[in-house]
């Protein structure tokens, strides 16, 4: 049933739905409604799961930690600040392989205080062996958390689902929430393997020392089975739109104004939308990606040249999933154009973007392309139509200098 | 995941720390008066001593022996000495 929900709610709704056993959580604007509405649910009786109310960050995610270690299918949300002190938790969790996953309402991190919306904030953790994904709308916040479980417990990897603070989780928008008796369809009740989780009958030492003669490997594992998930989130997106969105196919996808102009590729990890012969490609994450599609029609066809087949050459890349990485995937389509503007919600200070910075490493050797890093919407300010516009220009023209656009 | 993380309970001694060392201690059996000093002072615990026909004898476990040398240094007779332990 299609319904018009805040980004929040939607997400709150999915989880319910998942029936995790624990959540546990602190709360911090902007994921502060999804943690509200979940405690609401139980205490209303809607739901089973055992709520723990935490001191700190740091306490939620070990409080999930613990209770997944237990066996058991758990959630929790956060943002900023809150993922920043949950930073030790996080590695650990990747580290003893704790199919958990968690919701990042992405802001800006301090100082300067900032509760608004950038990506800064997953950034610091990209590296903990996490897989990450990030949404463009409600609709997609929500198929990805269902998608996420079933990703996180096929492969033992931890999964965090990136919805842009305010921008998705404040805002109202018609979205589908499957109810639990789909969800099961499509996502089997969670059983831990013997001897994969603390139990009395069968007791086990988790996240034990390694020692130098051990540790590598085991994090040469993570790694393998990260860079091997790429093929099993593609699946999974196919299995999850034959399995719960077949039905709402009709309703759901609308195509665009601009018949010229559409989705040419879209699957579990990227998504390309435009000229299918660009000159310029734009690449991005999140809910900006939906600012850029509606650029990329004004492009196509700019009010002094209103004739078919003008323009027509920008489209935009969008990375679903960003760890691991579709190097391949990316290069594949971005190999077509001159320009690549990489429009980044983050900075790794005193370099780029990181999406730059990974863009440039997975096309080192293979396309000839410009790719230019920019920098957009930091602490929540705009990005406008006319900036992606301005973007689409600077990146024809000079050197390929980090750029601030806002 | 091909790896087993999870550990059993009292496996910890399947880990052979022996694997750390960089000197090795060689006991002297000619000058050793079996007077078990090295025995008390191994933080490793890797030092027994047995009786054998000449009396109480210290036996090194090299699997566990770390190399830290206090065996050597507090030998009276200065019977053990530390050499570089080639692998």
């Amino acid at each position: 049933m299609k319904q018009i929900l805040e980004g929040s709610r939607a997400i709150a709704l999915t989880i319910k739905n998942i029936k995790p056993a624990v959540i546990s959580a602190y709360p911090i604007t902007p994921q502060t409604h999804i943690v509200e509405d979940l405690a609401k649910f139980k205490a209303d009786g809607e739901a089973d799961y055992e709520y723990v109310r935490a001191e700190s960050e740091f306490a939620a995610a070990s409080i999930i930690e613990g209770a997944s270690a237990a066996g058991v299918r758990v959630y929790t949300a956060t943002s900023s600040q809150g993922l920043l002190l949950m930073a030790e938790v996080v590695f650990n969790i990747a580290g003893m392989r704790l199919p958990i996953v968690m919701t990042c309402a992405n802001r800006g991190v301090s100082a300067p205080i900032t509760i608004w919306n950038d990506h800064q904030d997953a950034m610091t953790v990209r590296d903990a062996g996490w897989v990450m994904l990030f949404a463009e709308n409600h609709q997609e916040a929500v198929d990805q958390h269902i998608m996420a479980y079933k990703i996180a417990e096929q492969t033992n990897l931890p999964v965090i689902v990136n919805v842009d603070g305010f921008v998705l989780t404040h805002t109202y928008d018609s979205v589908v929430v499957p109810d639990a008796g789909q969800i099961k369809k499509y996502l089997p009740d969670y059983k831990p393997k013997k001897g994969q989780y603390l139990d009395t009958n069968n007791p086990v030492t988790m996240g034990a020392f390694a020692a130098p003669a051990y540790y590598m490997e085991i994090r040469q594992e993570l790694h393998d089975d990260l860079v091997a998930s790429l093929d099993l989130i593609n699946e999974e997106y196919k299995k999850y739109h034959e399995i719960i969105t077949k039905t709402r196919k009709h309703e759901n996808t609308k195509t665009r104004k601009h018949e010229n102009t559409k989705t040419i590729i879209d699957n579990g990890l990227v998504e390309y939308y435009g000229s299918s012969r660009p000159k310029v490609i734009l690449v991005a994450m999140g809910s900006v990606v939906g600012t850029i599609k509606d650029a990329v029609d004004k492009y196509k066809y700019p009010i002094s040249l209103r004739r078919r087949g003008a323009g027509g050459e920008v489209g935009v890349l969008k990375i679903k999933s960003y760890r691991p990485f579709p190097a391949d995937e990316i290069v594949k389509i971005i190999k077509k154009a001159k320009y690549i503007a990489v429009l980044d919600k983050a900075i790794t200070l005193g370099e780029m973007g990181p999406l730059a910075s990974d863009i440039k490493a997975a096309a080192q050797g293979k396309i000839k392309a410009k790719i230019q890093s920019f920098i957009v919407g930091l602490g929540g300010r705009d990005i406008t139509g006319e900036m992606v516009e301005r973007i689409i220009k600077e990146v024809k023209k000079g050197d390929d200098g980090v750029r601030f656009v806002g | 995941m091909k790896i087993n993380i999870t550990a059993k309970p009292s496996s910890t001694i399947n880990n052979k720390t022996g694997g750390w060392r960089t000197y090795i201690p060689r006991t002297d059996f000619k000058k050793c008066i079996g007077c078990g000093t090295c025995s008390r002072v191994c933080p490793e615990n890797a030092i027994k001593m047995v009786s054998g026909k000449n009396g109480l004898k210290p036996k090194t476990d090299y699997d566990f022996c770390k190399g830290c040398g206090v065996c050597a240094e507090e030998c009276p007779v200065k019977a053990i000495k530390m050499e570089l332990d080639k692998k």
